[in-house]
């Protein structure tokens, strides 16, 4: 069988029908071509749409949940219902140490303040932070630094501020490290300027400062406005939000079903949804990648069996002259492979030029929607080996029928 | 050489049969040059596919060469065909898209010979019909007459042990005719054994032997004065 298929005569019987009729040959490729063409580059896109999504979510630990405290929509324990809910330090430590696989909590506090700047002033959200919290949402850093724990030990009055607000404080192109801008009439030096983020992934806020000087100065006490809970990977971060809200609500003696106690924001499942989205894609583009390949392979098998027809006597003279039956079909399968993985190989080739277009239209710079838009060889050969599956299949119908006409009428055949 | 006992065939036509060969009996030796007449129905076209092993016999021996040919399956005939016969067709059944050289080469092809002794082998018959020079041109930019001869150089190719001629001369004008009996005449003079059909008288006295067929029966089966086609060229 091997050696049938490295001689030459093989092929330059498959080359010769071919070229019997090179523009029904190459019009029956098209079916199979734009199939794989369409796999590749449905796949490929999708893979940079993942890869842009890792991209964006790299910056935070996914497996985070966000609680905060709201109102009590039921009665318990001798309290009213709308009873507000205010979360407290102590809340995040023991949420930190008894609830399982946990890998930090940390809490923040948030609020409106005034941003004033020699002429220039504005409205910001504030937000007072630990240093920890750059390993749940990774700060991306223009310049100077974030927070860290010498600022929080001694209350320092430093700030980082987003790109946005320094443009709004700020002449365009000035130093702002360094500088000094008046918060709710106190004086903050800014240490840092960050990038806002390109997605509202969890609460966003216009500047940090540490979290014992929003602590000070707003007299917040043992309060907080926020905890981010962030879980180890191996553990489901839906059961940690489950836990710790049951925690919570016995902390701050809440009804157990009272679902509107605490709100949150879980990381972990917008991901999971994003995630799954990305996966349901990749499942239609090879559901719709086959079925188009299928529907190609079958349009080959169809031609084939026309061209079959056409040459009914020609196979009864071979016949004559002593081709067997075996022969016979063993050619016209390797016709039909041969035209198939031609398509195929076409398809691969023409999708990956598709693939390079979109990359230098789309897949350029930091904002880029679709980022190494790409198939793994390991698809290619999937793919390629899909393709001599079907292509052999579909070969076998046209094999029998060309050998199932006996020879004798086939000669009569006119 | 070749032997035929009580032949019979019967072809089905809707709920009865038509009983086309009704006991055959034929014996050709080694060197004959047979020519098989009968009106159409007469049954000479089914005799020669049975001789051909394109059809098979429902009852009666025949025996090619020394060999019982019988329980054939395909592929057996497959083999058998490549092997021992040679096939002239009225129509030529070259194979448009191939050149001279390459249908000619086609059995040898089938016999599994290599590329290159098979083109040589192919070339040497080229010659032999006179179409060397013609070896890489499609069987459409030749004539007729031309084609018919690519055709016999295939048929002789592998060297088969009888050459059938289903009509040969059927689709050619008669100066043609006679060209391409004179060159079968002349492959008869080299010891080949040629059975053919034809319903051409002319072309039936230049083989040396007549067989007469009607209703699926011999009538008449007579050597003949061989008349000789290279006077009338």
């Amino acid at each position: 069988m091997f050696k049938f298929l490295f001689d030459r005569d093989t092929w330059q019987e498959v080359f010769d029908s071919f070229n019997k009729n090179k523009l029904r040959s190459v019009l029956t490729m098209v079916g199979v071509w734009w199939g794989i063409l369409l796999l590749i580059v449905l796949l490929g896109s999708a893979r940079g749409l993942e890869n842009s999504f890792n991209r964006l979510f790299g910056d935070f630990a996914t497996n985070s949940v966000f609680v905060w405290g709201q109102s009590t929509s039921k009665p318990f324990k001798g309290f009213q219902e709308g009873r507000k809910v205010r979360l407290s330090l102590t809340d995040a430590k023991k949420v930190e140490k008894n609830v399982e696989g946990i890998e930090f909590v940390v809490p923040r506090n948030q609020n409106q303040a005034t941003v004033v700047r020699k002429f220039l002033s504005g409205s910001f959200q504030m937000a007072g932070d630990y240093p920890l919290l750059d390993q749940v949402q990774k700060k991306k850093l223009i310049h100077g630094r974030f927070i860290n724990q010498n600022d929080i030990d001694f209350d320092k009055k430093v700030v980082l501020l987003s790109e946005d607000t320094y443009k709004q404080l700020f002449e365009k192109d000035e130093n702002a490290i360094g500088e000094y801008v008046q918060i709710n009439g106190m004086s903050f030096k800014v240490i840092g300027i960050f990038k806002n983020g390109n997605v509202n992934m969890g609460p966003s806020t216009d500047m940090h400062i540490p979290f014992t000087t929003f602590q000070q100065i707003y007299n917040q006490g043992d309060e907080i406005g926020w905890m981010m809970i962030t879980g180890k990977p191996e553990y489901d971060i839906k059961q940690i939000e489950a836990d710790a809200k049951l925690l919570l609500k016995n902390l701050n003696r809440i009804h157990p079903k009272d679902n509107r106690a605490f709100g949150s924001f879980n990381l972990g499942k917008e991901f999971a949804k994003i995630t799954g989205f990305l996966t349901g894609m990749q499942f239609l583009t090879w559901f719709v990648g086959i079925a188009t390949l299928i529907a190609g392979v079958f349009a080959i098998g169809n031609i084939l069996l026309i061209t079959i027809k056409e040459r009914t006597k020609e196979i009864g003279v071979r016949r004559a002259l002593g081709a067997t039956p075996f022969e016979i079909k063993r050619q016209i399968v390797v016709e039909a492979v041969f035209l198939t993985l031609m398509a195929g190989v076409i398809g691969i080739i023409s999708g990956g030029w598709i693939l390079i277009l979109i990359d230098t239209l789309y897949g350029q710079g930091a904002e880029a929607s679709l980022v190494n838009a790409s198939v793994s060889i390991a698809v290619v050969f999937v793919a390629l080996i899909i393709l001599v599956i079907l292509g052999t299949l579909i070969g076998l119908i046209p094999a029998f029928k060309a050998t199932s006409i006996k020879p004798i009428e086939a000669l009569r055949e006119e | 050489m070749l032997k035929i006992n009580q032949l019979h065939k019967s072809y089905p036509i809707g709920d009865s049969s038509l009983h086309v060969l009704k006991g055959i009996d034929l014996q050709v030796e080694e060197g004959e040059m047979v020519a098989i007449m009968g009106s159409s129905g007469s049954g000479k076209s089914t005799l020669l596919n049975i001789i051909g092993m394109l059809d098979e016999a429902d009852s009666g021996d025949y025996i090619l060469d020394g060999l019982p040919i019988k329980d054939l399956t395909e592929k057996k005939a497959a083999v058998y065909r490549n092997k021992f016969l040679g096939f002239i067709f009225q129509s030529f059944n070259l194979i448009n898209y191939k050149n001279a050289l390459e249908n000619v080469a086609l059995p040898l092809y089938y016999q599994g010979m290599k590329r290159k002794e098979r083109q040589e082998r192919a070339m040497f018959h080229l010659e032999k019909v006179g179409l060397a020079d013609w070896a890489n041109h499609l069987p459409k930019e030749l004539s007729g007459g031309q084609n018919q001869r690519v055709a016999i150089a295939r048929a002789l190719a592998a060297n088969p042990k009888l050459l059938l001629a289903d009509e040969p001369t059927g689709a050619l004008d008669t100066k043609t005719s006679y060209e391409i009996m004179a060159f079968i005449q002349k492959l008869n003079d080299e010891g080949k054994t040629i059975l053919m059909v034809t319903h051409e008288e002319d072309i039936a006295n230049m083989c040396k032997r007549i067989v007469r067929l009607r209703d699926g029966i011999i009538m008449e089966d007579k050597k003949i004065e061989q008349v000789r086609a290279e006077q009338y060229v």
